[in-house]
């Protein structure tokens, strides 16, 4: 008699939301991007539709980066100065989507300005057709001058806009509205913290299908651990029917593994660590596998060698199963 | 899985006799479900009652150990599909392959490099299981010296690939002293190689290409008299690995399903062009007991151990630090003093940013039960007196030539407090997270 195999039957499935607008739906994009819809838990395909791919972003300064590792300075060489180039290259690597985080300041050390940051995204928009992302600097007031500045640049682009955290969301959340955007919603490694900002931002009257969460996870080694459950749960959560952990999920493995001493430092470290290069891409990337299979659905990395290996795992992962 | 009082008094005779002590069936089955008396108080119980009773209080994943010299690892007995549901407990064992086509030098230089490696991660001290001797070469004496090279080098716990009983017994007359796994039978071995492992005594790794002849091959082997089975399900890339795990731990989790009921065994450097270090990654948060690696390279192997260190993390005890002074870019006198709490992602993320910005820092990390600066303030175990003793017992006064503390921002409240706990002492308040500490330094510490 063949085994049966225990199969989970599921109430709810995460909401599909869809990145970048093309000519014909009022953007300039090469293509659009749809993620989501998850009818199952991570790659179980013989329980439920899983009708999109693990997307692959890689991050874009909009000036070179100061405290960055340089292995990546070198592997990304003169485009790390010019986001244009940089995000061009970063397609050429094979980027599902640019993930564009702006600085605080400009190179020349001056204040980043709205004027600028306009430009820095006109020039990504202009050097690829990938689907876009913009992130603020992290500093609140000035994240709403800069931000609401790019909405506008980008009206049409159905770009992905963040931070939406707690305390500043509110600005994001109306640029967004007006402009045609999606948020990107952020919490602190909390399901419940998670559920709540979903709560409050759809509440000014953003719909869902435009809100993408980031419960934040940490490096290898770093609290992974913490992140990687939240992201289960949240997972199954979703699958149970509850409505407000149905958004799809983002993480940046990329961003947290780069400013750990295991990837950025070469030097002084103990001989057990390992090749410098190799240990830093195999931070990154187990990093980043362990959290595609957490349930994650975009994924936002650093290194080009990273995301030639996680697409080779995110494509065998997808491939629809020959029966076990 | 463990039955329920009704679900146990549905197996007993169901006649009231009282013969064991108490006033009814339902009773004593309410007893044996609470642990608190035992089946053979029954004198009629059917022998069918008895043996589903007894598999049902055995663990549904079989626990299964192996030893070497004075070292062991035991793998199996999990409960859980997901670690938040409670926690998973036995590590998966991390092994290196070798194989008797190399010469004996050749292999005790491989083994003693791998046996010797060791990499500190939060102060616990990580590094490979133990050795998988493969019988490539085919020739039986080969084979008992390439285990007896390894062995002179290594006291690890031993895995022996050996593909028929000759080269079994060549492996395990070699490994005697030690509980090593053999690997493995399959459909056209199982019955020889099952004998072989009931006389040694060791367990026996299954192999084959489906779970139902898997499940079929366990039952038989179990029959002959091998109990601690491990399971080869012969697992391919990132998407058959994930599947067949976890088809293999639901059946013994959700279905009770014995024939599965084991621990698994997965080769993750013959998985259809996937990376080997990403596969393994995924067996070791997918459900592998034991993990044999075709490569040994520190830079794949530290990130993989400390991922089955988080991963196999209890929940519900979170990673705390020692409390005590840490040092940070090699601190000189002048250097800036921070205080912080001892649950470890509080003193990662503050000794990270530090660490990053350059600066060199003396940083008191504070026995706060293992909570994180805000959930330990609000229980009272982050405040100015605990603060003050830690600063006060960590010696710094003598390192240091200057007299101010840096605390959370998050815990400001606490300055007045603690400049009268710390008499003599500046108290600043730095910032609130600790991506933004560079910065604080650079504007707030003047040297």
């Amino acid at each position: 008699m063949p085994l049966e195999i225990p199969k989970e039957k599921w109430a709810g499935k995460v909401r599909e939301v869809t990145l970048g607008a093309t000519k014909d739906q009022g953007g300039t994009r090469a293509r659009t991007l749809t993620v989501g819809g998850e009818a199952a838990l991570p790659f179980l395909h013989h329980e439920g539709a899983l009708p999109h791919q693990t997307v692959l972003g890689l991050e874009v300064r909009d000036r070179k980066p100061e405290d960055w590792s340089p292995l990546l300075a070198k592997v990304w060489g003169e485009a790390i100065s010019d986001p244009g180039a940089w995000a061009k290259a970063a397609e050429a690597a094979g980027a599902d989507f640019i993930f564009l985080t702006l600085s605080p300041t400009q190179a020349d050390g001056s204040p980043n300005t709205p004027a600028n940051a306009r430009q820095v995204v006109r020039k990504v928009l202009q050097g690829t057709g990938l689907p876009l992302a913009v992130i603020g600097t992290g500093q609140a007031d000035l994240d709403n001058e800069l931000l609401v500045a790019v909405a506008e640049e980008a009206k049409g682009e159905r770009i992905l806009m963040g931070t939406c955290e707690d305390k500043n969301y509110r600005t994001l959340v109306a640029a967004a509205m007006a402009n045609d955007h999606l948020v990107q919603s952020k919490t602190p490694m909390d399901v419940n913290l998670s559920k709540q900002l979903v709560i409050l931002i759809h509440d000014m009257g953003i719909p869902l299908e435009r809100i993408i969460m980031d419960p934040t996870t940490g490096a290898l080694g770093y609290g992974i651990e913490y992140g990687y459950s939240v992201m289960e749960r949240l997972r199954l959560a979703a699958l149970q029917g509850d409505s407000m952990t149905q958004q799809p999920i983002l993480v940046t493995p990329g961003e947290e593994c780069w400013k750990v001493k295991e990837a950025k430092v070469g030097e002084g470290v103990p001989g057990s660590w390992g090749d410098w290069e190799r240990r830093s891409i195999n931070w990154e990337t187990t990093t980043a596998a362990s959290l595609v299979h957490a349930g994650a659905d975009l994924v936002v990395l650093r290194h080009p060698e990273s995301l030639r290996l996680l697409r080779a795992l995110v494509n065998d992962l997808a491939r629809p199963a020959q029966a076990a | 899985m463990p039955l329920t009082g009704l679900e146990i008094y549905k197996l007993l005779p169901q006649t009231n006799c009282k013969e064991c002590g108490f006033p009814t069936c339902l009773a004593f089955a309410m007893k044996l479900a609470a642990k608190q008396a035992e089946l053979k108080a029954c004198p009629y119980v059917s022998e069918e009652s008895k043996a589903k009773l007894e598999a049902a209080s055995a663990p549904p994943i079989r626990l299964v150990t192996l030893t070497g010299e004075g070292t062991q690892i035991e793998v199996g007995n999990e409960t859980v599909l997901f670690r938040h549901e409670k926690t998973f407990f036995h590590r998966p064992g991390l092994f290196l392959r070798l194989r008797d086509t190399d010469a004996a030098d050749e292999l005790k230089r491989k083994a003693a490099e791998a046996d010797a490696y060791h990499v500190d991660y939060v102060g616990i001290n990580l590094g490979l299981d133990g050795f998988a001797v493969e019988a490539a070469s085919g020739d039986p004496a080969k084979y008992a010296a390439a285990v007896a090279a390894v062995r002179s080098v290594s006291k690890k716990p031993l895995i022996l690939i050996a593909g028929s009983p000759e080269l079994a017994k060549a492996g395990l007359q070699s490994a005697a002293g030690t509980r090593p796994l053999l690997c493995s039978a399959d459909a056209s071995n199982w019955e020889s190689m099952a004998a072989v492992a009931k006389e040694a005594k060791v367990p026996l790794a299954v192999r084959a290409e489906s779970l139902d002849s898997l499940a079929e091959l366990t039952q038989q082997i179990a029959k002959a008299g091998v109990e601690d089975l491990v399971l080869d399900p012969a697992v391919g890339g990132y998407l058959s690995s994930l599947e067949r795990l976890t088809a293999i731990r639901r059946l013994a989790l959700k279905s009770a399903f014995r024939p599965l009921g084991y621990p698994t065994i997965t080769f993750p450097g013959s998985g259809d062009g996937a990376s080997e270090t990403l596969l393994a990654a995924e067996h070791i948060a997918k459900y592998a007991g034991l993990i044999v690696l075709d490569t040994f390279d520190p830079a794949g192997l530290y990130p993989l151990l400390v991922l089955r260190q988080n991963i196999y993390t209890d929940p519900q005890k979170p990673i705390q630090v020692v409390p005590g002074l840490y040092e940070i870019n090699a601190p000189d006198a002048k250097a800036p003093l921070l205080v912080t709490t001892n649950f470890s992602i509080t003193y990662f993320a503050v000794s990270n940013e530090v660490e990053g910005s350059g600066w060199p820092a003396w940083l008191v990390v504070t026995d706060a039960e293992g909570m994180s600066v805000l959930t330990a303030w609000a229980a009272g175990k982050f405040d100015a007196e605990r603060i003050a003793k830690a600063v006060k017992i960590s010696g710094i006064k003598d390192k240091i030539g200057h007299q101010r503390v840096i605390i959370p921002g998050a815990v400001a409240v606490l300055s007045g407090e603690l400049e009268e706990e710390l008499q003599g002492w500046q108290i600043m308040v730095g910032p609130r997270e600790a991506v933004d500490i560079a910065a604080y330094l650079k504007a707030m510490w003047a040297n």
